[in-house]
């Protein structure tokens, strides 16, 4: 075991690791965008509407991520839509982190008593003064622990782009491991590398948390 | 190049059987660990609560990926000797298991309140016959719904094993889409069959879910 050769390649590893934070935060937001489109969907009267998101939902959540984005990257060209790794793997992580938004945020959304709405309402509160004053701040307390925990699985799954050669902290990897031939060294260390990332966001998720969302609020 | 045959067709399904294989290997050994992973966060003794707590912390904070190539490269230098690769891959998949069904185990067991561990003991049953006849019934109801859920995580994931080379379902569709040239075909393929092997599972799970709603 010998971590020494792997020392010269830490600029690799940092610029790996900054594709793969840009990686997770933009399929985040994209999929939260999805996600929050979707429930508005799914709590509308739009029959057909409706039916298109169910199935999207279970369709992304019951195929893998890896084979989600090979069809990005592979199937999309022979459509005419050929896009470069990183953005295949970007718009494939997105529609997955979506799919489990939808979700996450229905679920939000349901958690309100339907009486505390009519209740707002009977203080003579405009539907949009019900949705920002009573819907939404319990709503995203309720969501925000099911979202966080997505999000640090997305930063894990982000490591699949590596499979289309998207230039992330994997990818690094095999290439660190093609030049030094320190195949176990070099996992370790990228390993080493996700669990820190992982457990600054799980950190800095709790610390926000508590700050955001303190309960109940006292004037 | 050769055009998309019956022959591309069976060996998808083919491969399919290290699909399943990976699972009831994932399965086999980590529910075991799991179930002492998830008694160990509820034991009396800090210590054990803290380590048990740390393994899964590190084992979920890693991505499954990482664990299967540390793993691949590491058991040799760990035990000077090469092992086969689906001992590796066994390896991880059953850490991986074990990290996501202790802790949801962990919640079914916490979720059945203390005063039926007390109520047993004051009909003098043993601790173990507390667990096995009064909190494990519990629990287990309790805790099917996400295990269940979980199982499809583990199906999913086994399609990382193809990465190593692993003929299984993922690996298969590679190969066939790469000697046909027929990559929307294959992967519709493939996709399809991780669908159908998923979608009766989330929705078993879904009305488990249900049912124990309703029933509280």
């Amino acid at each position: 075991m010998n971590f020494l050769p792997l020392w010269r390649y830490q600029n690799q590893l940092i610029d790996g690791a900054i594709v793969t934070l840009e990686l997770t935060v933009i399929s985040a937001l994209a999929g939260l965008l999805i996600g929050i489109a979707g429930a508005v969907v799914l709590k509308g009267r739009i029959v057909p509407l409706r039916f298109l998101v169910r199935f999207y939902i279970e369709l992304f959540r019951n195929t893998p991520s890896l084979i989600q984005i090979f069809i990005v990257f592979f199937v999309l060209p022979s459509f005419g839509l050929k896009l470069p790794a990183f953005e295949a793997a970007a718009v494939a992580l997105s529609l997955y982190f979506g799919a489990y938004s939808v979700e996450i945020i229905r679920a939000g959304l349901d958690s309100i008593p339907r009486s505390q709405v009519e209740a707002g309402q009977c203080l003579g509160l405009s539907g949009w003064q019900v949705f920002r004053h009573i819907i939404l701040p319990p709503a995203l307390r309720n969501a925000y622990p099911a979202v966080t925990s997505q999000f640090v699985l997305l930063l894990l799954g982000t490591s699949l782009a590596s499979q289309v050669a998207a230039d992330e902290l994997f990818h690094v990897a095999g290439f660190i491991e093609s030049r030094t031939y320190r195949s176990f060294e070099v996992y370790a260390v990228i390993c080493a590398v996700y669990f820190a990332m992982a457990m600054s966001f799980k950190a800095l998720f709790a610390v926000v948390g508590l700050a955001a969302f303190r309960w109940p609020r006292r004037r | 190049m050769r055009s998309f045959s019956l022959i591309d067709f069976v060996s998808l399904f083919a491969a399919l059987r290290w699909t399943i294989a990976l699972v009831v290997l994932a399965l086999a050994f980590g529910a075991p660990l799991a179930l002492g992973l998830a008694l160990g966060r509820i034991s009396r003794f800090a210590g054990l609560r803290w380590a048990m707590a740390a393994c899964i912390q590190v084992i979920q904070s890693v991505p499954l990926l990482g664990l299967l190539f540390f793993f691949y490269f590491g058991m040799p230098v760990f035990l000077g000797i090469q092992v086969p690769a689906l001992v590796a891959v066994t390896v991880a998949y059953t850490l991986y298991t074990a990290a996501f069904l202790g802790e949801i185990w962990r919640g079914g067991l916490e979720a059945v309140k203390q005063a039926q561990w007390e109520a047993g003991a004051c009909l003098g049953l043993s601790a173990w016959q507390q667990f096995r006849h009064i909190i494990a019934p519990q629990a287990l109801r309790l805790s099917l719904p996400p295990t269940v859920g979980f199982l499809v995580q583990l199906i999913k994931g086994t399609s990382l094993a193809s990465i190593l080379g692993f003929v299984e379902l993922a690996r298969a569709g590679q190969v066939v889409s790469a000697a046909t040239f027929q990559p929307l075909l294959t992967y519709a393929l493939v996709a399809a069959i991780y669908f159908a092997l998923c979608l009766p599972l989330t929705l078993w799970s879904r009305s488990l879910e249900a049912r124990l709603d309703g029933s509280r």
